[in-house]
């Protein structure tokens, strides 16, 4: 899964003064970059393309560890044990996902668990998205087929984002990624073609909520993204949010028809001029609402992972003090 | 917690099913090489990815300074005779 902020959040002005060896190594990477190399770990970057990379990793693995949740949400509650088998082996990739990703931003010089610092005391970002509540067993599949759906429409471009670890963590990712995407749409397409009534109802009532919310993912408007033109520039970021917004209607809007399932758009229609959907307008005072901590689950999401992290730390520590003492011991022997 | 309390960090190396070498494939943190061979294989070896894993703490790894790339690499291209096609044989000479 994935976290649209890119483009969201507090952002830091690029450096003003430079040193004169600043300004050439600053040229020297952005020809560099501008080529379409890509930057190591132990590289020389420009300060602000490493904060802006440090956040917007580091907010992708918080959507990953906070995506848990609404899944986990449902564990217990999955219909058949296939489909519990599924949605566990789901969510233990999404905890690896965090993992890679926290790896990808160590690399820029900050330790996971500042990281972790910074989203427990709500003052790094994770997406949207997961302030959302899942309310019925639709909402899962939902979740795959177009959250999921979102994520992998964003992160396929940034498996050629110009710094490399990232790059790599993408690489792995969307791989993993696709199959929670077929699963979750081939769970929607049992419900729709082999279900109830009832069922179907609760098909269409989960893609009426997670619509609008899923095109959130992509970010804010370009016109509206004032890092996007730098991010575009860095090789962070290589397509735009309303372009990928774009696409990912068009493909989506096929899929929902042969699932038999409407989004909640009356805006909605094929422009064949454009060869594209036009669809109706983002709600964007229910997006900044939640990207500003005001969405149905943001207050719960961060105090289950406050209450997690405070709760573990005896045992984190009990683990620490062990590996000391048999090292200790062995240094003995 | 504080950093200091921070598990140590681990790089971790898989060698395929069919691979002749482990290649790194990430990091973790982990209290011990124990627990970092644990979460290793949850993590890297989840879809058959391999049959072999090293775990190294970062620590332990020193690397090249890329500052230096050029020079450091660079008398590779000036030795060509460091390579068997430098060298040509009679066409009556086949297969050497």
């Amino acid at each position: 899964m994935y976290t649209q902020a890119m483009s969201v959040g507090p952002q830091e002005q690029a450096a003003k003064v430079q040193s004169a060896e600043d300004a050439k190594r600053l040229e020297a990477f952005e020809a560099r970059v501008g080529e379409g190399e890509f930057v190591e770990a132990k590289d020389w970057m420009p300060e602000h393309y490493r904060k802006t990379l440090v956040r917007q990793i580091s907010q992708h693995a918080h959507s990953e560890i906070v995506g848990m949740l609404p899944e986990g949400n449902w564990v217990t509650r999955a219909p058949t044990l296939k489909r519990k088998a599924i949605l566990m082996a789901k969510i233990q990739d999404e905890g690896g996902h965090g993992l890679y990703l926290y790896s990808a931003a160590e690399t820029l010089g900050t330790s996971r668990d500042q990281m972790l610092e910074a989203l427990h005391s709500g003052k790094a970002k994770y997406s949207s998205i997961f302030n959302y509540p899942t309310l019925n067993w639709a909402d899962i599949g939902v979740i795959g087929w177009l959250v999921d759906g979102a994520a992998i429409m964003n992160q396929v471009p940034l498996c050629r984002c110009s710094y490399a670890p990232y790059a790599r963590a993408m690489i792995r990712i969307c791989r993993e990624e696709s199959f929670h995407q077929r699963q979750g749409y081939e769970s929607l397409l049992v419900m729709m073609q082999r279900g109830t009534p009832e069922q179907k109802e609760l098909v269409q009532d989960a893609v009426n909520r997670w619509w609008w919310p899923s095109l959130m993912m992509f970010g804010p408007h370009d016109k509206d993204s004032p890092n996007s033109e730098q991010s575009m520039r860095w090789g962070i970021k290589r397509i735009s949010n309303d372009d990928l917004r774009q696409k990912f209607v068009d493909a989506t809007i096929p899929q929902a028809e042969v699932l038999g399932v409407t989004v909640p758009d009356p805006d909605l229609k094929w422009n064949a001029e454009r060869e594209h959907y036009d669809f109706g307008a983002i709600d964007w005072d229910e997006f900044w609402r939640v990207v500003g901590g005001d969405g149905p689950c943001n207050r719960e999401r961060l105090a289950t992972r406050v209450k997690a992290w405070d709760e573990g730390e005896w045992v984190r520590e009990a683990a620490l003090a062990y590996a000391k003492k048999q090292a200790t011991k062995a240094q003995a022997a | 917690m504080s950093p200091k309390n921070e598990w140590p960090l681990w790089e971790v190396f898989v060698r395929s099913k069919a691979g002749l070498d482990h290649k790194h494939c990430g990091s973790l943190h982990a209290p011990d090489a124990k627990l970092a061979l644990q979460m290793a294989r949850e993590v890297y070896t989840r879809r058959q990815e391999g049959v072999s894993i090293w775990v190294v703490l970062s620590s332990q790894i020193v690397a090249s300074d890329p500052g230096e790339k050029g020079m450091y690499f660079d008398p590779m291209e000036d030795k060509v005779y460091r390579h068997p096609t430098f060298y040509e044989l009679p066409d009556s000479v086949n297969h050497m």
